[in-house]
């Protein structure tokens, strides 16, 4: 049946026990992304932390309301991508918005989106990519906020 | 999954109020066609969009086959029938709402008819002494209610944000109507506008609109009803409504997109400032400035929407062949036997009043554990097309202690056994993740 392509047993998992859930401090930047066709929200907080001169997501937390796909796909990514550099978790976000925006076509490459392949049954349901990218555009623009902040920072260090 | 694709060749349940629903349905193609699955349509989601009967089609098809021209423009035979076509349908309109045609302008959506209204109000204060009765300002209030649609709750804010007047409303009581408790408090001296519904498209909530409307005029207040939800599903008499302004959309009541109206008492459209301005609106143009048209092509600036009106004119046939009253006794049918099935299902919780009183047929329900996204795919899969969110009403959900809902509403065309299909699905989305999820 299709509705077990898109509902795989990985994501009412994830949806039934989020991973990394909660919000937590301290944390460099904190944002809140909505869905306004529907009203899901996630608040989510990003913290770096230096590894040999590179940003590395020190912790990802997050207060998530919403569908089990919205839920399900917060809890993956936070589970992928905490303990990663920026530049990588950056490179599976990009490899999880081509899969979204592939209707069902592409290939996923599961060396890059581990657990996360198992959104490629959400890609043929136009009304619900929203959904599953609703966590990760917050991620997105919460890191680019850290980023931005701990530049800022670096430039009063140095200045 | 019970496939509902065998079901098309027996005989449907229909109300008893005795449409002819199998001759209904004919009348609309897009039923015949299968969704999902392989799965038969059902379509509870004329709320958000109405289908088209093969008559509103064909009338618009007609319109640009026959004499399609720029209405009120050109000395040709095409342009003259265009304009004959497009006023023939605002009086057919006019005679729908027991209006006066001068009093029907043509928008293209409820939402534009609203904010014509709104910002007619803020050029007031720019406008010349006869319209001095629409200014609002610091001090004065515009009072809204929470059950309203956004398109009849952002305007107003905007306006109250343009002008410096105060924005205050009537809250909600727990089973979804409007408190009313403090009307005489809401509505006072200070009370310039007053925006509400005529029909809650999340709740079915019919509020007493005639009752608020002599509460408003006793203050010198004026009153705009949004009809939107109203005036597809029930008889309506703008002599006996109360309001001074309605406003409804085409595609909601079987007729085409991109058409609305915005229907005003007439002395009131005629000291009324214009909204778009542009051709077809102007008296005399000067490169100094300019001189507008009475009322109602004051507000219909650009090339009318000509074939829509036609289209719309046709679907007011439509719905005046059934009769108004009977379409309205189908839906209460309809909605009566969802509010027992459906209310009658553990786990679920309707969303306003239990019953009909007072109420039209919309039917929005939360089920517990299932966010309402998960329910509609479901119901999606069996060929039930719902609506799922807030549904352009978001205070409205935050009142009712509801992050979003799933929504079934109803026309001519839906059956009882559509009803019972929507509550068996329902419980199959139960099982779905209840097996999974628990």
């Amino acid at each position: 049946m299709e509705l077990e392509s898109m509902y795989q047993e990985i994501i009412l998992e994830h949806y039934r026990r989020p991973l990394h859930s909660g919000l937590r401090e301290p944390f460099d930047a904190e944002v809140q992304h909505v869905n306004p066709t529907c009203g899901d929200e996630v608040r989510l907080r990003v913290t770096l932390k230096d590894a040999d001169g590179e940003p590395v997501l020190a912790d990802v937390s997050y207060d998530a309301l919403g569908c089990s796909i919205s839920q399900a796909s917060v809890s993956v990514m936070a589970d992928m991508i905490i303990g990663k550099t920026v530049n990588e978790a950056l490179e599976i976000s990009e490899e999880f918005l081509r899969l979204m925006q592939s209707r069902g076509e592409a290939e996923p490459d599961e060396d890059i989106l581990g657990d996360a392949v198992a959104f490629e049954g959400v890609s043929k349901y136009p009304a619900r990519i929203k959904c599953a990218l609703l966590g990760w555009m917050a991620w997105k623009d919460a890191t680019a906020r850290a980023l931005s902040a701990r530049g800022g920072e670096a430039d009063k260090e140095q200045g | 999954m019970t496939a509902h694709g065998e079901a098309t060749t027996t005989a449907v349940r229909t109300p008893a109020v005795g449409l002819d629903i199998d001759a209904i349905r004919a009348d609309f193609p897009i039923l015949g066609r299968a969704v999902r699955g392989g799965n038969k349509l059902i379509y509870l989601d004329s709320g958000a969009t109405s289908h088209k009967p093969r008559q509103v089609l064909d009338a618009e098809r007609d319109f640009y086959t026959t004499h399609n021209a720029a209405a009120h423009r050109g000395a040709h035979l095409l342009g003259e029938e265009a304009t004959d076509a497009y006023e023939g349908a605002r009086t057919r309109i006019a005679t729908f709402l027991h209006a006066d045609p001068g009093e029907i302008v043509f928008t293209k959506s409820a939402t534009e008819a609203v904010n014509l209204v709104a910002y007619a109000m803020s050029n007031a204060a720019t406008s010349g002494p006869e319209a001095a009765r629409f200014t609002v300002g610091p001090g004065d209030e515009v009072l809204v209610t929470e059950l309203e649609h956004h398109a009849n709750l952002v305007p107003w804010q905007q306006l109250c944000q343009r002008t410096g007047a105060t924005l205050r409303w009537f809250n909600l009581t727990p089973d979804g109507r409007l408190d009313l408790g403090n009307i005489g408090e809401l509505i006072n001296p200070r009370t310039k506008l007053v925006a509400v519904t005529h029909q809650s498209n999340v709740t079915g909530t019919v509020p007493p609109v005639a009752e608020i409307a002599a509460a408003a005029h006793a203050v010198g207040a004026l009153v705009i009803a949004d009809g939107a939800q109203s005036v597809p599903h029930q008889p309506v008499d703008v002599t006996t409504l109360g309001a001074d302004f309605l406003v409804f959309s085409g595609h909601k009541m079987l007729g085409p997109s991109g058409i609305g109206v915005l229907w005003g008492r007439r002395p009131l459209l005629e000291a009324m400032p214009p909204f778009i301005t542009g051709g077809s609106m102007i008296e005399v143009v000067r490169m100094e400035g300019s001189t507008f048209l009475p009322p109602p092509e004051r507000f219909e600036a650009g090339v009318p929407a000509a074939a829509q009106a036609v289209g719309l004119a046709a679907a007011c046939d439509y719905l005046d062949a059934i009769g108004m009253e009977n379409v309205a006794a189908h839906e209460e049918e309809l909605t009566a036997h969802a509010l027992q099935v459906l209310g009658g299902i553990p786990g679920v919780r309707i969303l306003g009043p239990l019953d009909t009183d007072h109420r039209g047929g919309a039917v929005s329900f939360l089920v517990d554990g299932i966010h309402p996204h998960d329910a509609g795919q479901v119901l999606d899969e069996l060929g039930i097309a719902v609506r799922t969110g807030h549904h352009c009403a978001w205070p409205l959900h935050r009142a009712l202690h509801a992050q979003s809902s799933t929504r079934a509403t109803f026309y001519v065309y839906n059956t009882l056994d559509e009803v019972d299909a929507l509550a068996d699905g329902i419980q199959q989305a139960q099982k779905f993740f209840g097996l999974k999820v628990s």
